[in-house]
């Protein structure tokens, strides 16, 4: 069996006095695929959240390519990771959020180039290869100086797309894209995750209320409910032929 | 009419003073260095609450007593008060432009794996000055209005000549006066002309959410 390449053990946070995450055990295998349903309040987003260093657990620990993501050792001891660290360790993840957030004072073009260049210290010439490329791909070549204000929701969410690629994660986690979406625009952007995952070498774990969706590329499905893991699988299984009665009434919800 | 190059001299060093202060300021107070950030407080709210005239007598007069602290010039008294005192409204600018810059672009910067000053420098930065910019050209006008005061401290600055034009000529105080008006007026309108254009260059760039 392959070594996981995000690992999280027994992992629990809290917001305040709610306690969101009740311990979660999650192994993820290299080039998987894990899409994450669940109510929304179930913690689906804290969980992709924390493996981006968004948000710390409270307890437990995440551990990705076999390091250690919130803590690191010191004098023998494990102790908070400094950002050093957690620089080190998150540099092979990329996100894609449910706003976007591209960087509104830069051109598509820069959105994609900036961080290669300063991040990576990749020289001009090649970042700038490699983002056109990568923004052809997601079929926005014809885009590249045009700012983020002028484009649609789903163009904006491709160039997003786009800018967390040209950074060559190995883990690539997705937090609800298309829920931000005009309904006519969801298609383009879930045709674009499609292709990405056919390439099949990134892990992705994708949270998202688009249950055909998911059960078309994952190769395992989590229902999230209470802040656990209630049920996980194949599409097939946790889709159709579940018999935990939350997951079910959870999908009637979307069915009807 | 003489002292327009005084006036001038004056703003001209505000400004540059001024805007250093509020960014110095600006940033400090956003520090997690807790003793930067409350002396940074204690310099805001002292400059602040208390009065742009009282504060440029107490460098000029009460300082050099007090402290032996002399500042060697009505100049530099007079730039050092006005760029304190607007430096100090001018960091409450810089800091609530880079806190109102979308939590979402810190986020995105995070995912890309940039560093703290990485994400200040290339990602919210830029977007919190276009938001500055509109209130920084309203501030350009006020500080040219409150280098009249330096006249107090003996400066021979436009309203300072128009002072003693007035004394040697009692009865045409009206006329003196609405002459120094229209000189504020006329330096005035390149500030303000700079106000509506950089209000223009803000609207540009922005996250909206």
């Amino acid at each position: 069996m392959t070594e996981p390449i995000v690992s999280y053990k027994d992992v629990h946070k809290s917001f305040g006095d709610t306690e969101v995450l009740t311990g979660i055990d999650l192994d993820i295998k290299p080039a998987e695929k894990v899409a994450v349903i669940g109510p929304s309040g179930s913690g689906k987003t804290t969980i992709i959240r924390m493996l981006m260093t968004l948000e710390q657990p409270t307890s437990g620990s995440i551990i990705v390519d076999g390091k250690n993501l919130w803590h690191m050792e010191k004098n023998g001891e494990l102790v908070p990771a400094n950002e050093k660290h957690l620089r080190q360790v998150r540099g092979d993840i990329g996100m894609v959020f449910q706003h976007f957030n591209l960087f509104p004072h830069m051109s598509i073009l820069e959105n994609c180039m900036t961080a290669p260049v300063h991040v990576q210290k990749v020289s001009k010439n090649e970042a700038k290869e490699r983002a056109v490329e990568m923004l052809e791909k997601v079929g926005l070549g014809d885009k590249l100086d045009n700012y983020p204000n002028q484009l649609s929701g789903g163009q904006k969410q491709r160039v997003a797309m786009a800018r967390a690629l040209v950074m060559r994660p190995k883990i690539m986690l997705f937090d609800e894209v298309t829920s931000a979406l005009d309904p006519e625009l969801v298609g383009e952007v879930l045709e674009v995750i499609r292709d990405i995952a056919k390439e099949g070498e990134m892990a992705m774990v994708l949270v998202t209320h688009e249950m055909e969706f998911a059960r078309d590329i994952a190769d395992r499905v989590l229902f999230l409910d209470n802040g656990v893991i209630a049920e996980e699988g194949p599409p097939a299984d946790v889709l159709e032929n579940s018999t935990n009665e939350r997951l079910q009434s959870f999908l009637h919800r979307f069915r009807s | 009419m003489q002292g327009i190059g005084i006036t001038i001299k004056v703003l001209i060093g505000s400004i540059i003073l001024g805007y250093l202060m509020a960014f110095i300021a600006g940033f400090s107070r956003l520090s997690r260095n807790p003793i930067l950030k409350y002396l940074t407080v204690f310099y805001v709210e002292i400059f602040r609450g208390t009065s742009l005239i009282v504060q440029l007598f107490w460098l000029y007069y009460a300082m050099p007593i007090l402290f032996g602290i002399d500042i060697g010039s009505d100049y530099w008294a007079g730039v050092l008060a006005i760029a304190l005192n607007y430096g100090a409204y001018m960091s409450e600018i810089v800091r609530g432009s880079i806190l109102s810059v979308a939590k979402g672009q810190k986020e995105a910067a995070t995912a890309l794996n940039m560093s703290r000053f990485q994400q200040m420098r290339l990602v919210i930065f830029p977007q919190a000055v276009r938001m500055m910019l509109p209130e920084f050209g309203n501030y350009l006008i006020q500080m040219l209005k409150a280098t009249s005061l330096v006249s107090l401290i003996g400066m021979t600055d436009i309203l300072y000549y128009g002072d003693i034009l007035r004394s040697n000529n009692l009865s045409q105080a009206p006329t003196v006066y609405l002459l120094v008006l229209v000189f504020y007026f006329i330096m005035a309108l390149p500030l303000i002309g700079m106000t509506k254009r950089m209000e223009k260059a803000s609207k540009k760039g922005v996250a909206s959410q």
